[in-house]
Parts: structure tokens; C-alpha cells; sequence
């Protein structure tokens, strides 16, 4: 509102003229709808800011008192408050890597099959029940984590893996189940829906001559989907990868249910970990003392911080390849 | 032209003042919920362990009284200090008793009251083992230490005579979250072994040695069930409701005790004659001889200075409510409670309230 009134003000201190235009337009709704939005945007940047400075305000003790070592230190000591958040980050970042690594391929793979290739029928049939998987709540994808799949994992994918890719540390150590390989897992099956469903539309967006094009020039049905149609989708393609990969950083309730809440770091994808968000959820309401909350706190700056820098990496991902992709063209 | 010009003014009068409404909606004073007149309303927040039968004795108190509403939030033990600290709940609720530190940092000075009593117990899955397990105090140590790692270490076998125990690497499970339940569990390590103490510690969550973190009793519950050779602790309501097979543990005066209601009010009794006047202390590891030895009470935090006088009569009128008849409300929702020694003492610290 004060923004509307300073506006008015402004109009009303230039020659009258101005002032008639300024009200003709306000009258017609264009000003108004200008204002209402501009106001609405310019939320966005209030909330953003404000978080940043509460969690900032909130986090001094903390900060104080570790300082940079905050990031690279791995104890995790509520009794004798020593705090370090290198195990959380470790998880964190293993886990969505893990998860964006099997989600990407198969995720863009389904998308490009039910855009381009499948069946309109079938299309719209595989579709809605994507749309129903990403509504489903994350609790529900950690109960039949540690019910359904931890037990499969355990009994049956873990041992095949160790037997066959054993020789790599990856693949080592005792088998518990619960592991940042599990988090990896369901956080997978968790984004997948999202790379899917948003891929897809990208893809139908793609216009009918893009195809024609390379069909007349001789190309086959898949040299003109993946050498014409995808590389036209990319940036919207990596707009799908963003956003999953922002659900995979801060999922909480499916992750800590599978992880095993182990802040350690450990070579093996078979060893139990812990993510930044879990340990926030996880030990925010019974924290006491000052530094303790303060600790915890600071843990969300980090994700906060951890988020925006592999946000901006991905993007410049993205600007270089389009960059590549017009180039081409 | 002319009707088109009322119906734009119209919009934009229309617009312009649900802008206002809005304005005066966020920036004026909140229309707060006040009760009326005649009807009190007492807020507490705080421990999420005690919440069955909080909600029941406030849900009780409130038809034995209809002018006193109390409003209850489950929100943990922490929060129910940082809140009571802040002033925004007339009581607090806590599973561990403040330490000295956030006894210095509260303005005015903080009662205990006990309310009813918790029991921690060790469940386990050893293929092949049916039978209930005695742990001793080393043996429980030892395994929630890493030193013991085989089930059929001397000091797990030394007690279960007739049990064949597996050489089964052992799973430790703990909380993941922080619990009063991981407070009872590593208090009591703490008092048995020199060595958890100095390395680990007592708190709500710990810095552990070893081990998974399952989330809630329920988590935990769940790992051990899945897991061959896992070991883990949960609550005694959880596993009597639940139908848990759980382990027995010595306790100080050398006999292994099945935790029960009975048991568990008779580790209270054990310490009723040393415990101090403001009731913060621990209760494991007690003396008595029938005495389970990892149980704990959860406490209601009142300051001892309340400016609303009618507050203080219902807070007080309440606390000799909940001593008397409310007792008697604790053992059908399967909670633990106090004996006699210690209700007689609590009724002496009501009278400090202000």
C-alpha cells in the first residue's frame, strides 16, 4: 500500500496531464493490476530476505563460537556441545547426487517415450498416475522404505551388489539396510514423478514443425526426437532436474526414516548417514540449551547456502549447454 | 460510455477497499481468542511422553470444573522450557528435571512437580532366542559402547544360563530424534559406567559410539524387528501396549527385574527418602530391592511466582487435584504412578506457589 500511495504522491507532484493519464489508466485496471502484482513480487524478495536474516540473527552463538570450523568439523556432541555439520552436508549431498543419478536417466527417459513415442492413450494414462505418485506424501514413500523396500534391499540388492561390485569401497562394509544408499533410493522413486511429468510437458511443447523439419530432411523418427525435439526441450528438461533435486535436498521424513541416522562419513553406500534437514526435524524440539538451538539453526543456513550453490551450478549448466544447443543451430 | 465509467469506479472503490480490509485485518490488533469472563484458560506446553494422560486429566479437570480450561501442547520437553522461559505458557512440561545452568536462566525460580513415572526397556531379535534375556548393567554398557559385540560375549551369556546365545554380530538401535526416552536410557548408563559418562554423556540426544537411529519407538521398534541381532530401547508403555518382548536388568541390589507398573513405582519409592526438596533428581539405578533400575519421572514445571492471583489458586487447586484423584487415572493408560512418600511431599511444594 505504501508503495500505491508513494506512486499517487509522485503523480501528483508532475503537471496535471500526467496526473489525468495516470488516473485514466487506473481506471481502466492496468495500474491497479500493476501495483497488486508488484506487490505480490516483491514478497517473494521480502520472505527470501527475511529468512536468510532470521536464520542468520538466530545462528550467532553458533557462528561465534565455531566459526568456519562449523562446516569442516564431523562430532556432533549435544552433551558437551561440540557441533560440526560436514557429516549432515556429507549426507545431504550423497544422497540427492545418488538419487538425480538414477532418477535423470530413467525419469527423462519415460518422459521422452511417453511424449514422443507412446500412444496417446497409454500417454495419458501413465501420466495421471505420475501426477497421483508426486502427491503422495513423504512419510508414506519412508513407510514403505523401511517396510517394504529396506528388507528387499538388505536381503537381496545389497549382497548382489557386494558380491559383484565388491571390490570397490563403494560397496563394502556390514549391510544394515538403512543407508544412504536407501535414502538414495527412495528419494529417487520420490523425484522421479516430477522429472516425468514436467519433461513431458516440455517436450509436447516442442513445435510440430521442429519434427516436420527433420523428418523432411531425411532424419528417422528417433534422430529427429533425440538429435532435434530433446535439445529443444533442454532448458525446460533441466528446470525438471532443478526442481527435483531441490525436493531431494530438503526431503525429511521419508529420508530419516531410511538413512539411519548415523552422522558419520563413511566410503560405503551400505553405511548409515545423515542429512541436514532429518537432524534439524529430528532434534529441534528437544534441544535445550542456547548453543544447541543455535547449532541447529545455523545447520539450515548451510542447507539454505548448500542449496543456492548447487541451484546456480545447474544453472550455469544449463547456460552452457543452451549456449552450445543455439550455437548448433 | 457513462455506465462503463460506473462500473470501472465501482471496481476500483471495490478493489481499494478489501485493500483496506486487508490492511486493517494484518496490521490492527488480532482479534485474540480472549475467554470469557468467567472461564480461566491456563496454558502449558512440553513433554510429548506424558500427553495421553495430560489430555485426559485437563480433558477430567475441565468437566470437574467448567470455568478452567487448560490448554496443553505436546511440542517436546524443549520447547516446553524455551516456552516457559519466554513466558508464553503459564506451565511447562519436561521429561528430565532442569540442570543448574537453566535453573540460573530462568527469571523467576521454577517448581517440580513429578506427575507420573516412565520405564525404559531393552528389546532385541537374536534368531533363535525366544526366551527373555537378563542384562546386567556391564553387558548393557558394553554393547550401547561398541565393546561388546557378539551376542555370545561372556558377559550377556554369564547371566542367561540355559540360553544359546549365537555368535550374531550385535545391531545397536537408539533414537534418532531427541527423546526423554534416550535422556532415561543414557542417565542411566551414565550412574553404571564411568566410562559412558566421561565419553558420552546424559542428554535428550547423544553423541553415539555406534548404532542406527530409528525414529520414534515405533522406528526403533521396527529396525529390531528387521534386523537379525539388533538390540534397542523403548518406552515401557510402548512395548506393554505394543506386546514387545522385552528384557529384564539387574538392578543395584543384585536381582534381575522385569520392568512393570509395580516395579517402576518401586524405583520412586526407593529414592523418596534421599530425594531432594525441589525433586530434581534421577531415579535410576535405585536402591530398592524390587525396584526396576531405568525409569524416570516426568515433571510439570510451575513458577513459583504467578502475577494472576485466580491463576495461582487454579494451578495450585489443579496440582492437588492431579496428586489425589488424578492418581488414580495413571494406571489404566498404562503409566506408572507415584508413590505415596513422593505425593506427600509434592503437596508440601504446592503451598510455594505465589
Amino acid at each position: 500500500m505504501s508503495d500505491a500511495t508513494m506512486v499517487v504522491a509522485a503523480g501528483g507532484a508532475g503537471s496535471p496531464s500526467r496526473l489525468r493519464a495516470f488516473l485514466r489508466r487506473l481506471r481502466s485496471g492496468d495500474e491497479i493490476a500493476h501495483l497488486i502484482t508488484l506487490i505480490f513480487a516483491s514478497a517473494i524478495f521480502l520472505i527470501t530476505f527475511l529468512l536468510v536474516y532470521e536464520l542468520w540473527r538466530n545462528s550467532a552463538l553458533s557462528r561465534h563460537r565455531f566459526g568456519l570450523d562449523f562446516l569442516f568439523t564431523r562430532t556432533w556432541d549435544p552433551v558437551f556441545e561440540h557441533f560440526g555439520a560436514l557429516p549432515f552436508v556429507f549426507g545431504t549431498v550423497v544422497t540427492s547426487a545418488l538419487a538425480l543419478l538414477m532418477a535423470i536417466p530413467l525419469g527423462v527417459g519415460a518422459a521422452i517415450f511417453l511424449a514422443e513415442l507412446a500412444p496417446s492413450r497409454i500417454s495419458d494414462a501413465v501420466t495421471f498416475c505420475i501426477e497421483l505418485l508426486a502427491a503422495v506424501p513423504s512419510v508414506i514413500y519412508g513407510l514403505l522404505g523401511i517396510f517394504v523396500l529396506v528388507p528387499i534391499l538388505r536381503t537381496t540388492v545389497m549382497p548382489f551388489l557386494k558380491a559383484t561390485l565388491g571390490f570397490l569401497p563403494l560397496f563394502q562394509g556390514p549391510i544394515y539396510g538403512v543407508s544412504l544408499f536407501a535414502a538414495g533410493v527412495v528419494l529417487a522413486i520420490m523425484i522421479i514423478p516430477f522429472i516425468i511429468s514436467i519433461s513431458r510437458e516440455v517436450l509436447l511443447a516442442v513445435p510440430a514443425e521442429q519434427r516436420e523439419g527433420a523428418l523432411a530432411l531425411g532424419a528417422t523418427k528417433w534422430e529427429s526426437t533425440w538429435k532435434v525435439v530433446v535439445p529443444y526441450a533442454r532448458v525446460g528438461i533441466m528446470g525438471s532436474i532443478l526442481l527435483a533435486l531441490a525436493r531431494a535436498l530438503g526431503e525429511t521424513m521419508a529420508v530419516t526414516m531410511v538413512i539411519g541416522n548415523d552422522p558419520k562419513i563413511a566410503a560405503s553406500l551400505f553405511a548409515p548417514g545423515y542429512s541436514i534437514a532429518a537432524v534439524i526435524a529430528n532434534e529441534f524440539s528437544e534441544a535445550t540449551s542456547d548453543l544447541y538451538i543455535h547449532a541447529l539453526i545455523e545447520l539450515g543456513l548451510v542447507l539454505f547456502l548448500l542449496t543456492i550453490i548447487l541451484n546456480g551450478l545447474a544453472r550455469l549448466l544449463i547456460l552452457a549447454t543452451t549456449r552450445k544447443a543455439t550455437a548448433h543451430a | 460510455m457513462n455506465k462503463r465509467r460506473v462500473l470501472d469506479l465501482t471496481l476500483v472503490a471495490s478493489i481499494g477497499l478489501l485493500i483496506m480490509g486487508l490492511m486493517t485485518v494484518s496490521g490492527g490488533a488480532p482479534a485474540s481468542p480472549v475467554a470469557a469472563p468467567d472461564k480461566m484458560l491456563l496454558n502449558g506446553a512440553g513433554a510429548t511422553f506424558p500427553y495421553p494422560i495430560y489430555s485426559k486429566w485437563f480433558s477430567d479437570y475441565n468437566h470437574l470444573h467448567p470455568d478452567i480450561e487448560i490448554n496443553y501442547q505436546s511440542i517436546g520437553s524443549g520447547g516446553g522450557i524455551a516456552q516457559l522461559k519466554a513466558g508464553t505458557v503459564d506451565f511447562g512440561a519436561s521429561d528430565m528435571p532442569l540442570n543448574d545452568k537453566m535453573v540460573g536462566d530462568f527469571k523467576v525460580k521454577v517448581l517440580h512437580f513429578p506427575t507420573v513415572l516412565g520405564a525404559v526397556v531393552p528389546t532385541y531379535n537374536i534368531p533363535g532366542v525366544t526366551q527373555e534375556l537378563n542384562f546386567t548393567a556391564d553387558a548393557l554398557a558394553g554393547i550401547y559402547l561398541g565393546k561388546i559385540t557378539k551376542w555370545n560375549d561372556p558377559a550377556i551369556t554369564g547371566p542367561n544360563k540355559g540360553v544359546n546365545l549365537p555368535a550374531q554380530d550385535i545391531v545397536v538401535v537408539h533414537r534418532s530424534e531427541g527423546s526423554g526416552t534416550t535422556f532415561v536410557w543414557t542417565d542411566y548408563l551414565c550412574k553404571v559406567s564411568k566410562d559412558w559418562e566421561t565419553s558420552v554423556g546424559r542428554n535428550a540426544s547423544v553423541n553415539w559410539p555406534v548404532g542406527l537411529g530409528g525414529k520414534g519407538n515405533e522406528g526403533v521398534t521396527g529396525m529390531v524387528k528387521q534386523q537379525p541381532g539388533a538390540i534397542g530401547y523403548v518406552e515401557l508403555i510402548y512395548a506393554i501396549q505394543n506386546n514387545i518382548p522385552y528384557g529384564r536388568v539387574r538392578n543395584s541390589s543384585g536381582s534381575f527385574v522385569k520392568a512393570e507398573l509395580s516395579s517402576v513405582t518401586a524405583a520412586a519409592a526407593g529414592v523418596a527418602k534421599s530425594m531432594p526438596e525441589d525433586f530434581r533428581v534421577s531415579i535410576t539405578d535405585s536402591p530398592g530391592k524390587a525396584a526396576y533400575p531405568v525409569c524416570s519421572f516426568t515433571y510439570l514445571l510451575v513458577p513459583t511466582k504467578i502475577q494472576d492471583a485466580t491463576k495461582a489458586k487454579a494451578i495450585k487447586d489443579f496440582l492437588h487435584w492431579m496428586l489425589s484423584d488424578g492418581q488414580k487415572e495413571a494406571e489404566p493408560l498404562t503409566y506408572a504412578r507415584l508413590p505415596k512418600e513422593v505425593v506427600a511431599k509434592e503437596l508440601k511444594q504446592i503451598s510455594m506457589i505465589e
